[in-house]
Parts: C-alpha cells; structure tokens; sequence
C-alpha cells in the first residue's frame, strides 16, 4: 500500500484560533479513512486544506507524491480528488443530471468554438458524459429524480445527489463531509452499503467526517480524532474510540449526546 | 401535458425536446420570414428593431441570466461593436468582415475586462460595469479624430457582396439581415447552454465553492461568459448603428444599459424566451404609449398631451410589477399559462407555489 494523501504538519489559523494544528496523517490508496471529533474540531478545515480552499501557515500537502500547494483550488478535480460539503453545495437552479454532469468537467475536451457549432465531436462527447453519469444514476438509484431541479428535492436526496456529483468526476480520492448527517436511520445504511462498494468496486479511497460512529466503524479501516485542531488518536475504530483521550474530550464537548455515542458504539 | 419517452441519450441531447416543440418553432420562423409581406414599412421597421433588441437581450442574459453576474455597463458593449463594425468599414473592410470583426472586438474587450471587474460580486460589480459604461462614453468624447466625438458617424450602406442593404431603400433586406443574424445567435446560445460550457456557467451561477471544487475554473468561466456576452451585445451594437444611421457616444448612454438589464428581468431571467419578451415590451412599449396618448386626446377632445418621462415611468412601474408579482418575468407566466392549459380542468392553484430558498448568508456553515 502506497500513501495517496500525505498531510505533514499542517497547521491554520483564522486570526487568534488555530483551526487546524501541526496536523500529520496519511491516507493510504484503496482505504476509508475516518476524521472524527466534536464540532470545531478543525475536520472541515482540514477537507477546504485539501480542496486547496485555504492555504496551510505551515506544512505541506502531498497527494500521490506530488505536493499540491503551488495547484489551484479548481485543478483538485483534475488529480482526482473529488469532495461533498457539509452544508450541501449544489447547483440549485439546475437539474439533477445537470448537477452531475457538471462533475464531467474535468473530462471536457471541446472548447468555445467548438461547443458553441455543437460539433460531433462534441455530440459524442456529451453521449461518454452522459453514460458515465448514468451509471452513477444507476448505482445510487437516483432514476426518479433526474429531470427534477434540486431547489425542490427533499434533504436526503441532496445529500445523495451531492455524492454522486463527487462520484461523476471519476476520482480517485472522494472527500466526506458528514455523509450521514441528517438523515434517517435506513438512510445512514444505504450510505454505508455504498461507501463500501465505492471503496471495493470502483477502488476510490475515501476520506470522511462523520459523527455517527456506528458508521464510521462499520466502514472505516483507520480512524484519526482530533479536537481544537490538535490529533488526539489514530488507530482502528476501536481503538480510537477506547481511547482515553478521545472519550474526554467527547464527555467534555458541548454535545450532550457525544459521549453517549461513543460509548455506545464501543 | 407531454410526456416524452425517450428512447436514448441522444433525445436530451437533441435541440427539440419533441417533434410537435420543433414544428412550433419552424411554423414561427416561417412567420418571420414572410413578416415583409405581412407588415407595412413602419411595422417591419419595429419589428427589426425589436429583434435587435433581443439580439442584445441575448447577449446580456448569458451573462446574468445564465452566469448570475449583474452588468450596468452593456451599452459599453454595443458601442465598441458599433464604432469597430463602422470604422473597419470607413476604412475600406466589407460588411461581412467588419460585422464579424465588430463582434469579435466587442468579445475581447468583454473577456480581458473581466479579469479584474469578475473579482466584484453583487452590487460592487453593477458598480464596476457601470463606471466602464461612462469610461466607453468619455473615450469615444476623447478619441475624436477617430470617432467625430459628440459629432457622430454615419453608419455606410451595408454591402454584402455587391447587394446594398438599407434600412429606408430596402427595408425588408435590413430585416432579413437581422432575422438571419438572430437565428444562428439563437443557435450558438442553444449550443452553448446544452454543452459543457453552459453547464459551467449554471455551477459559477450557483456556487461558485462547489463550481471550483467540481474542477471549473471560476475566473476563467466568468472571462468567457463576458466574452461571449459582450460579442452577441456587439453585433447588436453594430445593427443598430446601421438601424439609426447617424451615432454618437450619446446613443449608448448608461439608460440604455439600464434599459437592457431592465428588459431581461421583465422578460424572464434564463431563458432566451426571455430575451425576446423583454425586447417586445422595449420595442413596442413607444408605440403602445402614443396609441394610448391618442386615445386619451381623443376622449378628451383637447389637443394632444404630452408628459415628458412618460415612457421611463411607465417602464419603471412595469418593472416593480414584475418584481412583485412575476419575479420570473412574462416567461414564467407563459409556462403557467401552457401549463394551465395543457392540464385543463387539473390545474392546482399551488403548483408553482414559491419555494422558499435560503440566501447563502442564511445557510450556517
Ligand atoms: N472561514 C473561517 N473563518 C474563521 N474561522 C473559521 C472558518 N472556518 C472554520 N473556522 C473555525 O475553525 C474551527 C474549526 O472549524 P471546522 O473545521 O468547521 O470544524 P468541524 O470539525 O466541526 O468541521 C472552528 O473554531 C471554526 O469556528
Ligand atoms: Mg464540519
């Protein structure tokens, strides 16, 4: 196994908070890779690090080798490096298959000219893009929904539609944030029935947040903990969640239902 | 309602979404190409005009309607293409290369100014592209020797390969000239919105974060966009110069700007229907005024009134109206009309209830 995402010391600040601090861990290729903590753990800022969002005060970033501090935050795609957000960030006065087909960008091969004469080539182009969407369609079960603009769609369908977004650039590592997050219990199953065939069939490493830790261990080779941006535990999920640290600071958080979680999940 | 089965990906992918949506269209261009024989002079003169306009709309409603980025300054636009497209043939290009060129130069100039003008978002960029409308003004002013000043140009007869075309000689070859020229813009824009490119401007449209992490170059999609918006607004500018016949910096003052992104809104934002709603309403909004002003002469059997801003105002009020009651302009109440009858007697009152939709700032991180 070789490492596809390296992070050496990263740290960020945002005035007198540093979200992010001397953060080092590395994301093996064909793994899930869990990124937990209470809220304001910095396990956002580490996905808008990678995404190339923000730039790191110290350390660098590595993914297949190569650091990505010199790329702009739009060539990721291009390496491969596909992510969803948090706060789903879709393209809401669009419909579902042009959301997805928008993730093609990065295979676009016909310019302003030709695109502009709608040549055949780029006819055949937009007939690859729209098989390789449809079998994202196909694996996600989106059938019903694609004319259906996003404005109007129901939040668990966003949430999918968002991953299948991430899914259409044909990455090799998909970013997470909070897959799970708002959604039903049947709902968190489908996602990790199919987190799990992105990892086994189509070979895509993932990197997530998530809170559910039923789920993180379920799917999650290694879990990272972190809290006011420091690393607290790397491990496998049952040893980050046993460990000592990682259920203070859970107990310590804000969230009154955190330490019950984890206590529930060990 | 038609519910189209479609059999392969080809049938997205297709201009026409059904055969009886493109016999539509062909029954309408048919129209408007026999309009010559159908219309007197007068009319036939507002009827191109009209299709300026939209040609114009066009051109502006790629870049707010498709990009989501406001412009102020268009009539900037419709300048440079009219005083490039004249010019180039004062000094001795034929039309059909001065036309092209004119749109050309206009693009350009769209595509390099929007480097640093695309950095402004909202308000701050309607500001930017309206300092760039009265800087176009000032520079036609100061390049005198070039552009006769406040003086203006005469725009020349068109030429197209030996056949003059004048709008007063031969009315009906200037409406053809502009039919044709508004078809294939049509065409382009069609093109452009069902290829990677259009979907490129829907993503910086609606968030810019995700556009970029989709892999879209977000300043470059934003250059294009005024590129390809200010060229279609050039090759307007360039019609109606030869439309009016005499120009100066005056005819591209910043009401016309104004005006343009006025006609948008009205008409439908996004949509090229939209475009040519908002320019019937500019274009014929003149004429509907001085009937009504006859009208109401006529009741009162005095000499004629004249109201001096009667057209602004009546504009403005339209606007409000529009905002209030139609945000998505006469568009949006047309799909409701056909759809309304097209489902008869099913028609549900709610059915184009307004979502409710968070504003960016609304949403929490
Ligand atoms: N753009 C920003 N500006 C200022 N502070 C920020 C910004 N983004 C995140 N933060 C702060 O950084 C810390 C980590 O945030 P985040 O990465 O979103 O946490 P989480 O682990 O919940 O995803 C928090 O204290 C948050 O308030
Ligand atoms: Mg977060």
């Amino acid at each position: 196994m070789t490492a596809l995402l390296e992070l050496e010391n990263v740290t960020l600040r945002f005035g007198g908070v540093t979200a992010v601090n001397k953060v080092s861990f590395s994301v093996e290729e064909g793994e899930v890779f869990a990124l937990v903590g209470p809220n304001g753990a910095g396990k956002s800022t580490v996905f808008n690090l990678v995404s190339r969002f923000y730039d790191p005060a110290e350390g660098d970033i590595r993914f297949a080798g190569e650091s990505i501090l010199k790329r702009q935050p739009h060539e990721m795609a291009g390496l491969g490096i596909a992510r969803t957000f948090q706060n789903i960030e879709l393209f809401d006065h669009a419909t579902v298959l042009q959301n997805l087909l928008v993730g093609r960008h990065r295979h676009r091969r016909g310019n302003l000219l030709t695109e502009t004469l709608f040549t055949p080539f780029v006819r055949r182009e937009e007939r690859r893009h729209r098989e390789a969407v449809e079998k994202v369609i196909d694996f996600l079960d989106l059938q019903p929904y694609r004319e259906k603009y996003i404005a109007g769609l129901p939040y668990g369908v966003r949430k999918v539609v968002e991953m299948g977004r991430a899914l259409a650039i044909e990455p090799r590592l998909l970013l997470l944030d909070e897959p799970a997050s708002g959604l039903s219990v049947e709902e968190t199953q489908d996602v990790a029935f199919w987190i799990e065939d992105i990892k086994t069939q189509m070979g895509i490493t993932v990197l997530m947040v998530e809170h559910d830790m039923h789920l993180v261990a379920s799917v999650s080779d290694r879990v990272l903990a972190l809290a006011d941006g420091k690393m607290l535990a790397l491990g496998t999920p049952k040893e980050v969640q046993t460990h000592p640290k990682v259920v203070e600071a859970y107990i310590g958080s804000t969230d009154p239902m955190a330490g019950a979680k984890v206590r529930a999940a060990v | 309602m038609r519910t189209v089965f479609k059999t392969s990906y080809d049938a997205d992918i297709r201009m026409f979404k059904h055969g009886a949506q493109a016999g539509w269209y062909a029954l309408l261009l048919v129209l408007a190409v026999v309009l010559p024989w159908l219309f007197n002079t007068y009319w036939l003169g507002e009827a191109t005009n009209m299709l300026i306009w939209a040609i114009a709309g066009m051109g502006l409603m790629i870049l707010v309607g498709q990009t989501g980025q406001a412009s102020l300054g268009h009539a900037a636009f419709l300048a440079i293409g009219c005083y490039a497209n004249v010019l180039l043939q004062m000094h001795g290009l034929p039309f059909v290369l001065a036309f092209p060129l004119g749109g050309l130069i206009a693009g350009l100039a769209g595509f390099f100014i929007a480097f640093p003008m695309a950095r402004l978002h909202g308000i701050y960029l309607a500001i930017g592209t309206l300092a760039l409308a009265i800087l176009i003004d000032d520079l036609i002013v100061i390049a005198e020797p070039l552009t006769a000043g406040v003086v203006g140009l005469f725009a020349p007869d068109i030429s197209i390969f030996g056949l003059d075309i004048n709008r007063y000689g031969n009315p009906w070859l200037f409406y053809w000239l502009v039919l044709f020229v508004t078809v294939l813009i049509v065409l382009a824009y069609r093109n452009i919105l069902r290829s990677p490119l259009g979907r490129s401007f829907a993503a910086v449209r609606d968030s810019e974060v995700s556009a970029r992490a989709m892999g879209v170059n977000v300043a470059l999609t934003k250059a294009t966009a005024f590129g390809v918006s200010a060229g279609i607004t050039g090759l307007a500018g360039a019609l109606m110069g030869h439309f009016a016949g005499i120009f100066n910096n005056e005819t591209f003052n910043i009401i016309i700007s104004i005006q343009l992104l006025l006609m948008i809104v009205i008409g439908g934002l996004g949509s090229i229907h939209g475009a040519f709603f908002g320019a019937a309403v500019v274009a014929l909004l003149p004429q509907a005024i001085a009937i009504g002003r006859d009208v109401v002469t006529g009741w009162l059997g005095s000499s004629s009134v004249a109201i001096p801003g009667l057209e602004s105002a009546i504009f403005g009020f339209i606007l409000i109206a529009f905002i209030l009651f139609e945000p998505l302009g006469i568009y949006g109440r047309w799909i409701k009309i056909r759809t309304y009858f097209e489902l008869f007697p099913f028609y549900r009152k709610d059915m184009f209830r307004r979502q409710r939709s968070y504003l960016k700032t609304e949403r929490m991180r």
